[in-house]
């Protein structure tokens, strides 16, 4: 399996992330490399089996309708790389 | 060319919980921006989410009531995508095994009859924060209170074929979640959004046309509206000889049109994975069953009842039915006054009318169901009569006093019943309009009952209202034609 | 003071031997000293630790100690702490001061550790050779020239030189075992959901867990009774009652039975490594057990299984690091797509970005029944060998990895060459096994690690079996050539 250049930036989109143009080669030729290599499931037959999502045969617990968390904005916000009136800044977004 | 629409709609219900579906955040409305948004709201590193058991709850209460199969297991699963109102930048939602499977709701058609519209499923899921649009140095800024509210995503199958339709399922929908008290269903703050799926193909055809889909319509008319417009808008482009391009479009208000949206418009590839932070989740079939035992009484089981058991007309049970306060207020007059039909009459007029005027909900009625039985008992016993009992009513409203009885008092609307002090009023009025008592006697039996009237009027007035109309009536038939 | 175990430690403390400070201030010492050569150690916390070893002793001084109290240790940096930079070895996090602190780390806290900072890794726990920090690479105490493992190797690099007496790791394909192999200490991976993942930043969630990482098996299962436990904050964590795993260390290995898988001693496995491996299993049947040869066909697959899985829930997980709410943001972004490309781009490293990539296509459309899918039905396939094999072994015995620690830099351009190196520890992730690696000797002065691997919950199995062994030979005491 190869992941041509065209492929490589259209998963690099869904990913957002951007690769530059002199790195092109070598990511789509480490993918390819990868994709080989995992590749070699398709050899074993796994018809009927049920996908294993969790490594454990258990259930999900559940909470309390309760509330448990204070209002921690300011300390939240001392690592946020631009906030103003409380709110986090990016830029500007069209609908 | 005849043409047909086709609607689906998606249903974003916001559920009633005190906190978020995966945090232990509050989640009040109108909160300073981020000041409800903890280290799991805004996807901190290392953090982890853990399912509220009222918000399951809810989903379940829901799914009973639209007649769905809850399954045994429940799985979420993780929607990717990049947005700044999604902080983990995936939504945890259910798409492989959700909660609620397949149901149906029965919707009152206008032309009369019903229509049974398929819901396919409905899931749990997480809201996104809002990115607010003013100005910040041509920034946005994103407030994440609302990040990680517990939403049900009802949706429906493409069966509705008219805007009237999809409005009368969202309706019903709307009823059934604040029957079940599991949403406040308050379309003007976002705690209930429609998405339409509008299509048109000529009528007959099997095969359904492309469609687009109206994201977040803010009320009931405005859904009419848009789908309306969607529908003529794509009739339009089909009969030039267009092609209707699929795509997500939002309805603008002001201009009364949709228009396609700017963003999130590159064919989105959301990566569906089952959520490996949270384990398959199992229903206790006796947990469910428990919920459905205390199901209230929804608005179809009210409708039924109110018709067939209190004999009110379809009508009157649809509107009284319509909302679960206004149901539980007549279901309250009708105990104490013991006159559906009479206390129906009444709800829907005199008080519905005085509600319109005011501009409020029945919950802030200024009079209680007590008080209006009261009026009603009265009524019914002759001790007031129609107009006095209006006059009660009104009194009650402006809180001039507490019961109907005292008002009945202080301002003498008691009802005279006493033939005696009747028929000198009678006699008196009889004497003073002697041309007309001849005119009448002349007249021919078929012209007498409009006649009638003049007297019945005269008597009415001298006796400021008090006087029994039956008494009257009675009386006059006596002396007239004697 | 720096090759006391930790029960001799908390002896020494107990009887006043030697204070917490003193013992501390011994630690930060040989931090000063030697991580330069090392570069085991991202952040060394000397204040928070020094004012934390003066309340220990005020503790020990009124009679209030707790199991660890007074005793320094360490977090491999992808545990949140409180306060204190929390980077992942990641550009991303640089800047991120944690604003909590993980689970692990706060009963750890309670139990009376006293941290000492955090410890390198490849970024996000994203390899094998902690090559792909950011502050570079952590060298091995054993040969400074050889890769210590990953992605713990700065927990194990730092445990290995006497920097500190035990650390905290965490293994999604291996990052436990192997780093402690190649570094010659005694590392357990916990059953999935022993430990709480609270505060740990997710590299794959549905295999990433927490472990001790330590000098013997003894103390190991210390640190293990303090980290392990339910928590209400992680729904993946298992409500079960933890174990008293110091008593059982004694029981005698008589009766057990130890499964030797033979994919795991196949072509790939090197033959120096093999004898190592060979005449550790001939100590156990001394000791009392029997061994029984197993197999686990599909060993091979767990290759192609854990690198689609992990990255496809990575590229999920690392979603969140966007630039807007905390990490690295890029200077003056023009619009969005700007600032989630170029903050992304800029600050993760090649090896993170592959495995984003290589996730999102492996959960994309038409992908997804091919690689996502695929791979979690081959994941049951081996779940299920596991369990045939208990049917009839106690616990399976193996190497913890073919060769022993390479040369720095020598698989950095062949990312496959790394990934097939995880053979012999994938699978028990993927099957949410416990499992222990323990040193068993050298090859060419570099150690060789012996793999113990028990059903779900049988940590006090592993620990005793590895107890056993240290008991009975001298390969966890061996110093590397830098002491």
């Amino acid at each position: 399996m190869k992941l041509n250049v065209e492929e490589l930036h259209k998963v690099a989109h869904l990913a957002r992330l951007s690769i530059h143009p002199k790195d092109e080669e070598s990511y789509s030729q480490a993918l390819s490399n990868i994709l080989n290599l995992v590749d070699e499931m398709q050899t074993i037959d796994t018809q009927g089996v049920k996908p294993m999502t969790h490594p454990m045969d258990a259930f999900q617990r559940l909470r309390a309708d309760e509330v448990t968390e204070s209002d921690q904005r300011d300390h939240l916000q001392k690592i946020a790389p631009a906030i103003e009136d409380g709110l986090y800044l990016v830029p500007r977004v069209v609908e | 060319m005849q043409w047909e629409a086709v609607i689906g709609l998606e249903i974003h219900t916001q559920l009633a919980t005190k906190t978020k579906i995966f945090s232990g955040s509050s989640t009040a409305f109108g909160a300073e921006p981020n000041s409800q948004a903890s280290i799991i709201d805004l996807a901190m590193p290392g953090t982890l989410p853990v399912l509220n058991k009222q918000a399951l709850e809810m989903a379940i209460q829901f799914g009973l009531a639209i007649n769905s199969e809850i399954p045994k297991i429940t799985t979420f699963d993780r929607k990717n995508y990049f947005y700044p109102d999604l902080p983990k930048g995936y939504q945890t939602t259910q798409m492989e095994a959700p909660i609620v499977g397949r149901g149906y709701l029965d919707i009152a058609l206008e032309t009369g009859g019903t229509k049974r519209v398929t819901v396919h499923h409905a899931h749990l899921e997480e809201d996104a924060g809002k990115s607010l649009h003013e100005d910040f140095h041509g920034m946005t800024g994103v407030d994440l209170n609302r990040a990680g509210t517990p939403l049900i995503e009802i949706v429906t199958e493409p069966e509705m074929s008219s805007a009237k339709e999809a409005v009368a399922f969202l309706k019903s929908i709307h009823s059934i979640i604040t029957y079940l008290g599991i949403s406040d269903g308050n379309m003007a703050e976002g705690s209930m959004r429609c998405d339409a799926n509008v299509s048109v193909r000529p009528k007959g055809q099997e095969k359904l046309g492309n469609r687009c889909e109206i994201k977040n319509v803010n009320s009931f008319r405005f859904v009419e509206k848009a789908i309306n417009y969607e529908i003529q808008r794509q009739i339009e482009i089909l009969e030039d000889g267009g092609r209707i391009a699929q795509q997500t479009r939002l309805y603008d208000p002001d201009l009364d049109e949709t228009r396609a949206m700017r963003s999130k418009e590159d064919a989105n590839d959301y990566r569906y994975f089952p959520c490996p932070d949270l384990l398959p989740l199992e229903v206790d079939p006796a947990f469910v069953q428990k919920l459905k035992d205390e199901l209230p009484e929804l608005p179809e089981q009210k409708r039924q009842r109110f018709t067939e058991q209190l004999g009110l007309s379809e009508y009157d049970a649809g509107v009284l039915s319509s909302s679960r306060p206004l149901a539980d207020y007549f279901d309250k007059v009708v105990e104490l006054c013991k006159d559906a039909q009479l206390a129906s009459n009444w709800i829907s007029g005199e008080l519905a009318a005085q509600l319109n005027r005011d501009g409020i909900e029945i919950t802030q009625a200024e009079v209680t169901p007590e008080q209006f039985a009261g009026i009603l008992i009265r009524l019914k016993d002759d001790t007031l009569s129609n107009g006095a009992a209006k006059k009660v009513f009104a009194a009650l409203w402006a809180k001039e006093g507490q019961t109907a009885d005292e008002i009945i008092e202080a301002k003498g609307l008691k009802q005279v019943t006493d033939t005696g002090a009747i028929e000198a009023l009678v006699d008196e009025v009889l004497a003073k309009n002697t041309p007309q008592v001849e005119q009448y006697r002349a007249a021919e039996p078929d012209k007498r009952g409009k006649m009638v009237g003049f007297f019945v009027g005269q008597i009415m007035r001298a006796s400021k209202g008090t006087a029994n109309p039956k008494a009257v009536n009675e009386l006059l038939a006596k002396k007239l034609d004697g | 003071m720096l090759d006391l175990s930790l029960t001799q430690m908390a002896q020494g403390l107990a009887e006043r031997k030697f204070s917490s400070l003193e013992l501390t201030q011994t630690f930060l010492q040989r931090i000063q000293t030697v991580n330069p050569q090392l570069n085991a150690f991202i952040t060394v916390t000397e204040q928070q630790a020094l004012e934390a070893a003066k309340a220990a002793d005020a503790q020990l001084a009124a009679g209030q100690a707790g199991p660890l109290t007074g005793i320094p240790i360490a977090h491999k940096d992808l545990f949140c702490t409180e306060g204190i930079k929390t980077s992942c070895a990641s550009k991303m996090l640089d800047n991120f001061i944690a604003p909590y602190d993980a689970t692990v780390v706060a009963n750890l806290n309670k139990a009376g550790a006293v941290s000492l900072g955090k410890t390198n890794l490849d970024e996000f726990a994203m390899g094998s050779s902690s090559e792909s920090s950011f502050y570079g690479s952590v060298k091995n105490p054993w040969a400074t020239q050889a890769v210590a493992g990953g992605s713990s190797g700065g927990s194990a690099a730092a445990v290995a030189a006497r920097l500190v007496p035990a650390a905290t790791g965490s293994d999604t394909g291996g990052s436990i075992r192997q780093p402690a192999a190649f570094c010659g200490i005694t590392g357990l991976k916990p059953t999935y959901g022993r430990v709480s993942r609270w505060g740990m930043v997710a590299y794959a969630s549905s295999m990433d867990q927490a472990g001790p990482m330590a000098r013997s098996a003894e103390d190991c299962a210390l640190m293990l009774q303090q980290m392990a436990g339910f928590d209400s904050k992680d729904s993946t964590s298992i409500e079960q009652a933890v174990p008293d795993y110091l008593s059982q260390l004694g029981d005698s290995l008589q009766g057990v039975t130890l499964g030797i898988p033979k994919e795991y001693f196949a072509d790939d496995l090197n033959p120096q490594t093999a004898e190592r491996i060979h005449a550790a299993i001939k100590q156990l049947e001394k000791l009392g057990a029997s061994v029984k040869e197993i197999s686990l066909p599909l060993t091979r697959m767990a290759i192609p299984a854990y690198y689609v899985i992990s990255p496809a829930e990575a590229s999920s997980n690392l979603s969140r690091f966007d630039g807007v709410r905390y990490g690295y943001r890029c200077e003056n972004p023009v619009d969005l797509e700007d600032l989630y490309k170029r903050s992304r781009s800029e600050a993760f490293g090649d090896e993170v970005k592959r495995r984003i990539l290589i996730g999102t296509y492996a959960l994309s459309e038409g992908f997804y029944d091919a690689y996502y899918n695929k791979a979690q039905q081959i994941r049951r396939l081996i779940a299920e060998d596991f369990q045939a094999a208990f049917q009839s072994v106690d616990l399976i015995i193996a190497p913890t990895t073919p060769n022993p620690a390479y040369d720095l830099g020598s698989k950095l351009t062949d990312p496959i060459q790394m990934y097939l190196d995880d053979i012999y520890t994938l699978g028990v992730n993927l099957a949410g096994l416990p499992a222990i690696s323990v040193p068993a000797g050298l090859v060419n002065q570099r150690p060789v690690g012996m793999q113990l691997i028990g059903n779900h919950f049988s940590e006090a199995k592993l620990l005793n079996a590895a107890h056993q062994f240290q008991q009975a030979t001298d390969h966890h005491l061996q110093k590397p050539a830098l002491i």
